[in-house]
């Protein structure tokens, strides 16, 4: 009977795990994006400084001309290596609207590292006057709102098709996308081969561009990740030793009941 | 408790003016008498309360750093995640904690079932653990609103919008769950409001199932009524010991998700700001509630049941039915010890309800999986039948069950089963 309750129990914590994982919202996407490897995934996993920087850069030079980043803020940089002139540089390169000062008035300043990534848009319906009526979303949790969101928003970089296939009729404005729910999407291929030039002299290829921006929306997404993991690995340390010594004491404290 | 700790002058000044102390020691410890074959199932209660207290200490430090309006919600959870100090493993914490609650009561549920522990003198106990389900029900969902994502919204607009089925009053009732005319930011203050209360609602509940317990103290594997003190142990330090241990396991396996899966049993959708302009293509509610869900989307109007309790739709809409059953599916609980008319407690004596019992079990978990999907094709029928096997178990199986089953022999007593299994 011990058996068959296990079973059940296994067959149930599978069952429900498979609720949870594939759930409902899956059907409503396009096509499973491929898996790919990413440097954060599994226990130890960090994010790959060298591909954030590239993917900073991506985002500032393309992505950021249609998307903002309204959660993260210019000084969270320093946590994934940024130096503190680097930031202050990078933020003053952007203007926020301040004050009022002491007559009033609104007025323009540099960005500070304290402000958080400016938008390139004013507010939703600036942002749908110049993109063709669609509203290019906050890319700040991009990665942990989709389904596989790393490996997702790779894909759909990288899955537009020049040419809608026969019998697909595209409206206006829009591209073919594989990835994309209803495959019809309102963004043009944002990126391709070279669409950047790297810093670091790495080949910028589209599939490169892809990883490196999408590891630095990782990053965006999930900041507290590698403290995460590393606090996860000594707690789990801890519990094993606690139980292991509980355990120890339960069967010493029980072995005159048997 | 050892004698000694009672001579300390401090506490006999204490004991004297009020016995905490051999309160304590007769809850739970070497003054309460335990039966003493008690197995690992019987951990998930004191694990259920170890949780309830993690989500309320967890709760009221995001509550200091939460922002009840729909402007902010979202954002102030975000800066919990970001800014505040540790504020992602509190948040974690309290996300998987409800996870994790559901988990440990649903198992101490089925246990109870298994077991028979709903049965005299132990119907009260039982009756109260079903008014801590439906508490802790309205609790999560009232929580799962507050992060202002698009499933809180929406997951929110889907359930209240059902109390409209009710005649009459429904729209009423509607109006003021809302505060308004649709789910909006009145809607998000009372259910804050109330999700801060309901925790303190359930601890009250605790106390009374706790209190009911104490009475006729625990079940047991086998079932059966404890003899004399040959089939007893004192609660300390034998019980103390090992639901400290099952607290440690239960920490690796919780922590592990809070670590390495925070967002395992979540949906993305939720990490998209609330819009009531857009409805995500698939409304699904958390894990826990998929079961009902699924129950309540069964009811439509070509449901045979459907057209059986609404008399061939005259007597009620397929929506107000679904409500309904939905609600039905739980409380129907209250009334097994008495459609249990078996005497043995135990499904190890219970040669074809222990059939029944697993089909029934994986009959909710089958309703769990329905829930999840989109309700069309064939999803539609399977969760018809299965509905029905819900309510046919309940209602028709367990009572027929009851009377014509023939129990195997009940063993003597807990010591003599105990040295016959040749412990
Ligand atoms: C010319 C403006 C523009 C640029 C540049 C741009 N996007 Fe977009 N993006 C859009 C619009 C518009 C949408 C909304 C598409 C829709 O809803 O059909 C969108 C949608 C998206 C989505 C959401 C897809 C979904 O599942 O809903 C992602 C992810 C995305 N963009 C990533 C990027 C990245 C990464 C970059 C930079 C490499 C980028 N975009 C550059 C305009 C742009
Ligand atoms: C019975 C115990 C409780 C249960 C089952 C419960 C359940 C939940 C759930 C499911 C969520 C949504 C989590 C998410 O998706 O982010 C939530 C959020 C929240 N809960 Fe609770 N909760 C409990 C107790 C409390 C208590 C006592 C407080 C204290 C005020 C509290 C405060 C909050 C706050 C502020 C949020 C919003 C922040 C967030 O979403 O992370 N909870 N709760």
């Amino acid at each position: 009977m011990k058996k068959v309750i296990l079973s059940a129990f296994a067959a149930a914590t599978i069952a429900l795990g498979n609720v949870a994982v594939t759930g409902p919202a899956e059907a409503a996407s396009g096509v499973k994006p491929p898996a790919q490897e990413w440097s954060w995934t599994g226990p130890f996993g960090t994010f790959d400084r060298a591909s954030l920087r590239r993917g900073l850069q991506v985002y500032s030079e393309v992505c950021s001309g249609c998307h903002s980043l309204n959660l993260v803020a210019y000084r969270a940089l320093g946590e994934v290596g940024f130096s503190e002139d680097e930031i202050k540089a990078f933020a003053a390169e952007f203007e926020v609207t301040d004050g009022p000062d002491e007559e009033g008035e609104m007025f323009e300043r540099e960005a500070r590292p304290a402000d958080m990534f400016v938008s390139p848009f004013a507010n939703d319906n600036a942002a749908r006057a110049s993109n063709n009526g669609a509203l290019p979303p906050d890319l700040s949790l991009m990665t942990k709102a989709r389904f596989n969101g790393p490996d997702y928003v790779h894909a759909l970089l990288t899955g537009y098709e020049e040419e809608a296939p026969e019998g697909v009729m595209l409206m206006d404005g829009m591209s073919y996308n594989h990835y994309f729910a209803g495959n019809q999407i309102a963004m043009a291929p944002p990126i391709d081969d070279d669409s950047v030039e790297y810093a670091d002299g790495t080949e910028a290829s589209k599939d490169q561009i892809a990883r490196d921006v999408v590891t630095f929306m990782a990053w965006a997404a999930e900041p507290e990740l590698e403290e995460r993991k590393r606090l996860g690995l000594k707690t789990m340390i801890f519990l094993l030793v606690l139980t292991g010594l509980l355990y120890a004491l339960k069967r010493k404290i029980w072995s005159d009941q048997h | 408790m050892a004698f000694k700790f009672f001579e300390n002058p401090v506490v006999k000044w204490v004991e004297y003016r009020m016995p905490v102390f051999s309160f304590l020691d007769h809850s739970l410890g070497s003054s309460y008498p335990t039966p003493k074959n008690l197995n690992y199932w019987w951990n998930f209660g004191s694990l259920a309360g170890m949780i309830l207290v993690i989500m309320i200490v967890s709760g009221i430090v995001l509550a200091m750093n939460y922002t009840p309006h729909v402007d902010y919600a979202f954002e102030s959870v975000e800066r919990i995640m970001r800014d505040v100090n540790y504020g992602w493993l509190i948040r974690y914490i309290h996300m998987n904690g409800g996870s994790a609650f559901f988990i440990c009561v649903y198992i101490h549920l089925f246990r109870g079932m298994y077991f028979g522990s709903y049965k005299e003198p132990r119907e009260l106990l039982w009756i109260i653990g079903v008014f801590i389900l439906l508490a802790m029900m309205a609790t999560a969902f009232m929580g799962y609103v507050l992060p202002w994502g698009q499933m809180s919204f929406w997951g929110a607009t889907v359930i209240t919008n059902l109390f409209s089925a009710i005649p009459f009053v429904g729209d009423s009732i509607v109006t003021l769950l809302w505060g308004g005319f649709s789910v909006d930011n009145p809607t998000l203050n009372r259910f804050f409001s109330l999700h801060y209360l309901m925790p303190f609602v359930i601890v009250g509940l605790v106390v009374f199932h706790i209190w009911a317990l104490h009475m006729h103290r625990s079940n047991n594997p086998l079932g059966i009524d404890v003899k004399g003190p040959e089939d007893m142990i004192p609660f300390h330090p034998y019980y103390t010991v090992k639901d400290l241990f099952g607290m440690g396991v239960f920490m690796l396996i919780f922590m592990f998700f809070v670590f390495y899966a925070p967002n395992f049993f979540g949906e993305p959708d939720n990490y998209i700001k609330a819009n009531p302009l857009v409805t995500p293509p698939h409304i699904v509610p958390e894990w826990y509630f998929l079961p009902y869900y699924a129950i309540l989307r069964a009811f439509t109007t070509d449901f045979f049941l459907y057209q059986i309790v609404s008399l061939g739709g005259f007597l009620m809409s397929a929506k107000l039915a679904g409500v309904l059953a939905m609600f039905a599916s739980i409380l129907l609980f209250l009334l097994l010890p008495w459609l249990d008319r078996s005497k043995v407690r135990s499904n190890r004596f219970r040669p074809i309800n222990f059939w029944f019992f697993w089909i029934f079990f994986l009959d909710c978990l089958f309703l769990g999986y329905i829930g999840g999907k989109p309700a069309e094709g064939s999803f539609i029928i399977m969760g018809q039948i299965a509905t029905t096997y819900y309510f046919a178990h309940i209602i028709l199986i367990i009572p027929i069950v009851s009377i014509l089953e023939r129990p195997k022999p009940i063993p003597e007593s807990i010591s003599s089963a105990v040295t016959a299994a040749g412990h």
